[in-house]
């Protein structure tokens, strides 16, 4: 990196040398993935998994059985399913905010006990306490689910500190949105991060608007891969649209936060196909701008030209297709039939003993 | 008797931001979403605002409401009187450093050289299955602050009365909405003025016990009327509207005259606002009183999300009406 310099020189003074680029390491450029067709599968099958539990999840609000507010991932797809899939359940650790579905589901969490957790069932994975906002797999080390912007950022810098220290050969991953990197906590913590030399991928998924607040209305520098320099964090911009590249860039951050060099920050281009939760009418935007997204650059579609290329055929993608709506409607039955909690689960879980 | 109409806490809000802009050019307003561009506002409170008085007057904000209120207290100890939203009560606590180090306490610690005519709009209240970290009643940490006045508004008068008083005055001022009041539609003058801070109005008029209450359980107290004036019980109501400061000398008149209290408020029981009123009327009219002072409030517990253990955070008309009796003898 070039430093610039702010300081005018003086009217026929030599010209200044540029200033020497920094010799500090940099990651290498990402190359997109080249999955077998197995792995292209694979990752297809959770994109859709994800794409069409969040279509139930969106159905069942609208039947009043999920209250709340709920926030869909449906159009980031690539983004959870390519970058987990570098990680290792369980040993790994990986934290987001409210709109967190997509996340659990492509780490291996059972639709059923997140689908019940949107209902507020007894058997739902924060039972019932926590809703669609604020879901936990500690079994997986996913670590929430958090409603406060920005928050999680801290708290993953607080998973990656544990990793090391801990030196359990596991990293952090944080995720948070564009409108989530204007917070101040996430600048504390990236200084912490790197200072510290801290296992941690800090993924902003920029869908481009924070509820109705399009980037360029709230970002002073939008390119935010970039907001990380300061800190001498390095940063890379990623296409969030297409799960090899994706898992490509995902590649490069683990190696490198694996390899003790502290933390990465990884900028995933990419779109929210609906409202910011589902009680918004998303009039900020035209629904010409969306169905542009949907129409050139929906993950699942790209994903599928790839797999026919590799010629997986129709019959095949419709047996999965087929496979998964049996999934998410099982998760919906279960959901929907299984207990809410008793009344004095509201006095337990808040502290371990109960007042 | 001026002309009345028709509107909601919504709709009132947005008339008095209206109002105070176009009288005062001072008035300016700050927060997340907040322009039409983003849609004026999660409720729509801040509609038109932009529009017709620039996004320069009516900032959209990024998110990061740290420095929305630290900018909001500097361009106040300027002279100008920010409106900043807080678009949830939750989010406050992002900001607390600057409410409580900064906007509460400028004043006192600069020898009254400062001032800072700030008004910071907030909503919260359960019942939306919002859970643990968007609907928390927090008025009672504000108001454990001195150097910050804390409103809490029940109808759509005084959501207008109360935020005009907000906007003139000249210290900061939390003004909460709640989601169970802003909707409800109510008669409103169409010159409804400024209506004091700190003072309280009697709801209703009754002998054998005060009720007093707030925001949303306002509602619901006055649900529980009809229940209490079945069983025969005269009630007088109270809806404090301002819980810092709180207009001690009414509630103390009523309590003195009826000998019974309840409080009805949803911030959680344990150390909320009920607790500092029943405390000062037990110190101001001991022996007086008929029994012991009762308070109902939020149990001690995070919101949940669940709907069914929603509800039973939230006191019910029910349990006032119990209340009541139970006070009654
Ligand atoms: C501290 C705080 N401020 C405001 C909010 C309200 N809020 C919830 S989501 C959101 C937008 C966040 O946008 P972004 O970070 O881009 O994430 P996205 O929703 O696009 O995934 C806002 C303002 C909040 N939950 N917490
Ligand atoms: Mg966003």
């Amino acid at each position: 990196m070039a430093r610039a310099s702010t300081a005018k020189p003086a009217k026929g003074a030599a010209k200044p040398t540029p200033a020497p680029a920094s010799n500090r390491e940099r990651p290498a450029e990402p190359v997109r993935y080249e999955a077998s067709k197995d792995e292209l599968m694979a990752f297809y099958r959770e994109m859709l998994l994800i794409r069409r539990f969040e279509e139930k999840a969106g159905q069942l609000y609208g039947l009043g059985l999920i209250g709340g507010f709920c926030h869909l991932y449906i159009g980031q797809e690539a983004v959870a399913v390519g970058l987990q899939s570098a990680l290792e359940v369980g040993k790994d650790s990986v934290i987001t905010g409210y709109r967190d579905h997509g996340h659990m589901l492509a780490y291996g969490i059972a639709p059923k006990l997140i689908m019940a957790e949107l209902t507020g069932r007894e058997a739902g994975i924060s039972r019932g306490k926590g809703g669609s906002m604020h879901m936990f797999s500690v079994e997986h080390k996913f670590y929430g689910g958090h409603g406060i912007v920005g928050a999680q950022v801290s708290l993953g810098t607080g998973l990656a500190f544990k990793h090391k220290y801990a030196n359990d050969g596991g990293v952090a991953m944080a995720y948070f949105g564009d409108g989530a990197s204007n917070q101040g906590q996430v600048y504390e913590s990236f200084n912490m991060a790197e200072l510290w030399k801290l296992p941690i991928i800090f993924v902003i998924e920029n869908n481009q608007y924070a509820m109705g607040t399009s980037v360029n209305r709230s970002s002073a520098e939008d390119q935010l891969y970039k907001r990380g320099e300061s800190f001498r964090i390095p940063g890379l911009q990623v296409d969030g649209m297409d799960v090899l590249a994706v898992r490509g860039a995902a590649n490069t951050a683990v190696e490198w936060v694996r390899a003790g060099k502290g933390p990465i920050l990884l900028e995933l281009k990419t779109y929210r196909y609906r409202g910011h939760s589902m009680s918004d009418p998303a009039k900020y935007r035209s629904r010409d701008e969306v169905q542009a997204v949907r129409d050139k650059s929906d993950p699942i579609e790209h994903a599928k030209r790839d797999l026919e290329a590799l010629g997986v055929t129709e019959a095949d993608l419709k047996d999965l297709d087929k496979e998964i709506r049996k999934i998410v409607s099982e998760a919906a039955d279960f959901a929907e039939s299984s207990p809410e909690p008793g009344l004095a689960e509201l006095y337990t879980d808040v502290l371990v003993d109960t007042y | 008797m001026s002309e009345m109409v028709k509107m909601n806490g919504l709709q009132a809000i947005n008339a008095a931001m209206f109002e105070a802009m176009e009288a005062d050019p001072k008035v300016l307003v700050l927060g997340e979403d907040i322009a039409d561009r983003e849609g004026g506002g999660v409720t729509g409170t801040m509609r038109g605002l932009s529009t017709k008085f620039g996004d320069h007057r009516v900032c959209t904000t990024p998110i990061s409401e740290q420095a929305i209120i630290g900018a909001a207290i500097g361009v106040a100890i300027n002279g100008y009187k920010p409106v900043a939203e807080i678009m949830l009560m939750n989010f406050t606590t992002v900001a607390m450093d600057m409410i409580f180090n900064h906007a509460a306490k400028l004043r006192f610690m600069s020898g009254g050289q400062t001032s800072v005519p700030l008004t910071i709009r907030t909503l919260t209240g359960a019942g939306w299955q919002t859970a643990g970290q968007h609907a928390d009643h927090l008025e009672g940490w504000f108001a454990h602050a001195a150097g910050i006045k804390v409103v809490c508004p029940s109808n759509p008068a005084d959501y207008k009365g109360l935020l005009l008083s907000c906007i003139q005055d000249p210290d900061p001022c939390l003004f909460v909405e709640t989601g169970g009041t802003l909707f409800v539609p109510g008669e409103v003058a169409v010159d409804q003025g400024p209506i004091p801070l700190g003072k309280a109005r009697i709801v209703q008029e009754g002998t054998d016990v005060t009720i007093i209450s707030y925001s949303t359980m306002m509602l619901r107290c006055q649900a529980a009327l009809a229940g209490l004036a079945e069983a025969g019980i005269s009630a007088e109501l109270i809806d404090l509207r301002t819980i810092s400061p709180w207009d001690k000398q009414a509630v103390l008149d009523s309590a003195a005259k009826t000998g019974r209290v309840v409080i009805v408020h949803e911030a959680v029981r344990n150390f909320g606002p009920g607790a500092e009123i029943a405390a000062t009327i037990n110190e101001e009219l001991y022996g007086q009183l008929k029994g012991p002072v009762r308070r109902l409030g939020g149990p001690y517990s995070p919101v949940p999300f669940s709907k069914p253990l929603e509800d039973a955070f939230l006191v019910t008309p029910e349990q006032i009406v119990e209340a009541v009796k139970g006070l009654m003898g």
